[in-house]
């Protein structure tokens, strides 16, 4: 069974009072994603990331399309009994204590009233807000707002944690420790959605990822695929403190460092490169492939034009 | 009421409680013991009217306008806190929610009005040193003012389900403002003509009928409040209730949370 799976899925806002603007905020988006994965949704701010989100959740109407989590209907309360969520900058009912509002979301969430206090104990240990257990919400720093956020998302034991943006507000301890907890689900056969723009947690933490763009998929793949498929760079290093004419235009990094010399220009220029440091018989010290990254592909996706289509009218 | 249900409204009256709501009531039980010093030097004979009539007045007019200013922000602010996500995305129906923010309102309001009424009893003991079977009347004039902050508070709930505080704030007030006429509107409709009396009569029967709901200055000259009239009341406000909180669920279940 899949973990979630979406076909067709788009979005449309209408705004505007007296006279209607539409706006496309997805278009038509199809994926899934397997049982015990965890799957990072990339992409820059805007590009759609959290209104799919939103119409997972139920909290926006889609324009058209459908998705399914654990093969059941998104309006299903049975599903939502099996998923977490936590919202991009979450903010919570601020008179209320880190443990008080974690039993209110496990009493929502229908979790057995004698184990509940168990289950609120172990989870403020787990985000390590054992201390704070007892402080109004509104006394928390950011950081520790996104402790709590990650805590209700997982208190009832989800089979499918949605995370929007987890690691958006903790200093580098925070978002190791958020990696670590990722990890765990993992480990414990979770699915993992989580939504961010920083490649460097995608890279460590995903089995798959899908790139939005102005509301597009623009590819969703293992991160080895992906990258399989950008064009390579190599980097040349010879001895001396000069370029010979021309190498300089075949690569964007072309610098000096200390007796020799180094550039990176892409594959198809590697021969050309080369054929110029003979010419003036530089002395050659190494050509090495550079590794693609999930960056090069996320940024060569962000610079492909988005598909030209005609804005449907109605919502 | 379900559980979840209940839930909600707990939260929303401890909210209401944490936010420090109800400790404008000792403010009013304060200034009721004033008003009952002053008013007890300055009225001969009709003490007990002008206390039951200062103090009905002020219950009304400080519940309402509790009712319409948690009630505009029951929905909205949940919106745009982002609150509303956390709790959405569990096993809870969007009418579960606004059920339960009604009644934890409502739960709140009747709290506020028993505590008030506590200062309206004890102003009416400090200025007639003892109670007269016709204060009974009070109580049933207590009874109807909760039911306004029923109606209000749906009407506040239902304006925030699609609205902005603020418009939500003067929609609820001035709805509120024509109810507490919503009787002169119906002699006005009776005397006209034509269309305009079918657009009077319609309007006179959409608003919320707080003059049928009001019997302050009656049960202040002591007059009984007649039993057939508590059940027309307590009828007419649950079957205006209902109806206006369909229609706000009605809205709230299509609406975009962006």
């Amino acid at each position: 069974m899949r973990a979630i799976e979406i076909v067709g899925l788009e979005k449309i806002y209408n705004a505007g009072f007296w006279r209607k603007r539409s706006k496309r905020a997805l278009r038509p988006l199809s994926l899934a994603v397997e049982e015990g994965e965890i799957f990072g949704f990339l992409g820059p701010n805007g590009a759609g990331k959290t209104t799919t989100l939103k119409i997972l959740m139920g909290l926006v109407f889609p324009t058209a399309g459908t998705a399914r989590i654990l093969d059941m209907e998104l309006d299903d309360p049975r599903m939502k009994a099996q998923i977490g969520f936590l919202p991009e900058q979450p903010y919570f009912y601020d008179h209320l204590t880190a443990r008080e509002l974690l039993h209110y979301y496990g009493q929502l969430s229908g979790v057995d009233a004698k184990q509940l206090s168990r289950k609120v104990h172990a989870v403020l240990e787990q985000v390590k807000l054992s201390d704070s257990a007892s402080v109004q919400l509104r006394k928390f720093s950011k950081g520790m707002l996104q402790r709590v956020g990650i805590a209700q998302a997982i208190l009832h034991d989800p089979k499918v944690v949605f995370l929007d943006e987890p690691m958006s507000g903790l200093d580098p301890m925070g978002r190791r420790e958020v990696r670590n907890l990722i990890e765990e689900l993992k480990a414990r056969r979770k699915t993992v959605f989580f939504s961010t723009h920083i490649l460097s947690d995608a890279e460590t933490l995903c089995d798959r990822v899908g790139v939005i763009h102005q509301g597009e998929l623009r590819g969703v793949g293992a991160i080895a695929e992906l990258t399989a498929g950008v064009h390579g760079k190599v980097e040349i290093v010879w001895h001396g403190s000069t370029a010979p004419a021309g190498i300089r235009s075949m690569g964007a990094e072309c610098r000096a460092a200390g007796e020799t010399m180094r550039i990176i220009v892409p594959e198809e220029n590697q021969d050309a490169a080369l054929d110029a440091l003979r010419r003036d018989s530089l002395r050659l010290i190494s050509v090495v492939p550079v590794r693609t990254s999930l960056e090069d592909y996320f940024v060569a996706q962000l610079a492909t034009p988005a598909k030209p289509e005609a804005v449907a009218s109605g919502n | 009421m379900n559980s979840r249900i209940f839930h909600i409204a707990t939260n929303t009256f401890r909210e209401a409680v944490r936010d420090r709501v109800l400790y404008n009531l000792i403010g009013f039980a304060l200034l009721m013991s004033a008003a009952a010093v002053l008013v007890g030097q300055i009225s001969i004979q009709i003490e007990r009217l002008v206390v039951i009539n200062l103090g009905l007045t002020a219950v009304s007019l400080f519940g309402i306008v509790i009712a319409i200013f948690i009630g505009i922000g029951l929905v909205s602010k949940e919106i745009d806190k982002r609150t509303l996500y956390t709790v959405l995305s569990r096993p809870v129906r969007r009418w579960e929610f606004i059920a339960g923010k009604f009644f934890g309102l409502s739960g709140t309001l009747v709290v506020n009005t028993f505590f008030m009424a506590i200062g309206v009893f004890a102003a009416l003991a400090y200025v007639s040193h003892n109670f007269v079977s016709s204060d009974v009347g009070v109580l049933v004039a207590l009874y109807f003012i909760v039911l306004q902050f029923v109606i209000i508070t749906a009407l506040a709930l239902f304006f925030s389900s699609f609205s902005t505080p603020i418009f939500s704030a003067i929609f609820a007030f001035w709805l509120f403002v024509i109810g507490s006429f919503a009787q002169d509107l119906r002699n006005f409709a009776a005397m006209t003509h034509g269309l305009t009396r079918w657009l009077a009569m319609g309007a006179a029967y959409l608003v919320p009928n707080f003059s049928a709901l009001n019997v302050i200055t009656q049960v202040a000259h002591g007059e009984p409040v007649p039993s057939q009239l508590i059940l027309i009341n307590t009828a007419y406000a649950l079957v205006y209730s209902v109806a206006v909180l369909s229609a706000a669920v009605l809205i709230f279940e299509r609406r975009n949370l962006k």
